[in-house]
């Protein structure tokens, strides 16, 4: 599934990353852990977070994750826009619950990180 | 920053309390692994053992240093702080344990999952800490395949 499609999916809002919409994603993962997201997150991954500070973006740099979906409505302050613009990270902001929006993309087939999908099940 | 031909080495002062630079010492850790073409699932685990560590910093000590040693067999990340140091260092290393405040978990952190996880990260792990005094981590990644735990 492309970011371009996950933004559909999702009605969201394109924070920054414009030109980075045809990345592919094959998994994603959502907590406002940052703890949960360092231990239990995989390279590659698409963090959905309702956490909006740089503490975000970082954590999401530190994993090498694709790209991050703000639930809620929610969008990182100045400092987290500005780091991920460095690290040319895709943002997008979704009104949708966390819940929701894991659904929405569980759903159409965009699987966890522990790999389990819809289709394989 | 110090280095010759089969070593490298790079010192980050962190403050503690300074949430808006928490994490900053990491992540120039990650880019200096990727200039110097380090394998980006080593440069991964050793990014995320200096951030919790760094963040361990940042939520309960006074300042640390941290240092990044690399030499062709290996990778050592050594902080050293000050601060209120760690009563009971087995407690500390389970995951759950936590003394975390609100603004701590307000940045998401203080699960007391960072410990266990520096330990996931390593291939080798040592902790010690005097009380009122400091905590003092090592952590080794090993480079060369054949040395891996």
């Amino acid at each position: 599934m492309t970011l371009k499609e996950i933004k559909e999916l999702l009605q969201a809002e394109v924070i920054c990353g414009d030109d980075c919409l045809d990345l592919e994603i094959t998994f994603a993962g959502g907590s406002d852990l940052m703890s949960d997201v360092l231990a239990f997150g995989k390279p590659g991954i698409l963090l959905l977070t309702g956490l909006s500070n740089a503490q975000s973006v970082r954590t999401a740099n530190i994993i090498d994750a694709k790209a991050i979906v703000y639930v809620r409505g929610k969008k990182p302050d100045k400092m987290g826009i500005k780091e991920a613009k460095e690290k040319g990270m895709p943002l997008l902001s979704t009104k949708f619950m966390m819940y929701t929006a894991c659904g929405l993309l569980f759903s159409h087939g965009l699987p966890g990180v522990s790999g389990l999908s819809l289709k394989k099940r | 920053m110090m280095s010759n031909e089969n070593e490298l080495s790079h010192h980050f002062e962190i403050k503690g309390g300074d949430f808006s630079n928490a994490g900053r010492a990491s992540t120039s850790i990650k880019e200096i692994l990727r200039e110097i073409g380090i394998d980006s699932s080593i440069i991964v685990r050793a990014a995320i053992a200096s951030y919790e560590a760094e963040m361990n910093v940042v939520m309960y000590a006074q300042r640390a240093v941290l240092t990044l040693n690399i030499t062709p067999e290996k990778l050592h990340l050594k902080l050293e702080d000050e601060g209120p140091g760690i009563e009971n260092i087995d407690l500390a290393m389970k995951e759950g344990f936590s003394t975390a405040t609100d603004e701590m978990r307000e940045m998401g952190f203080g699960a007391g999952m960072g410990l266990p996880n520096i330990k996931k990260n390593a291939d080798k792990f040592e902790i010690s800490s005097i009380p009122g005094k400091g905590t003092s981590i090592d952590i080794t990644i090993c480079l060369d395949k054949t040395e891996e735990k």
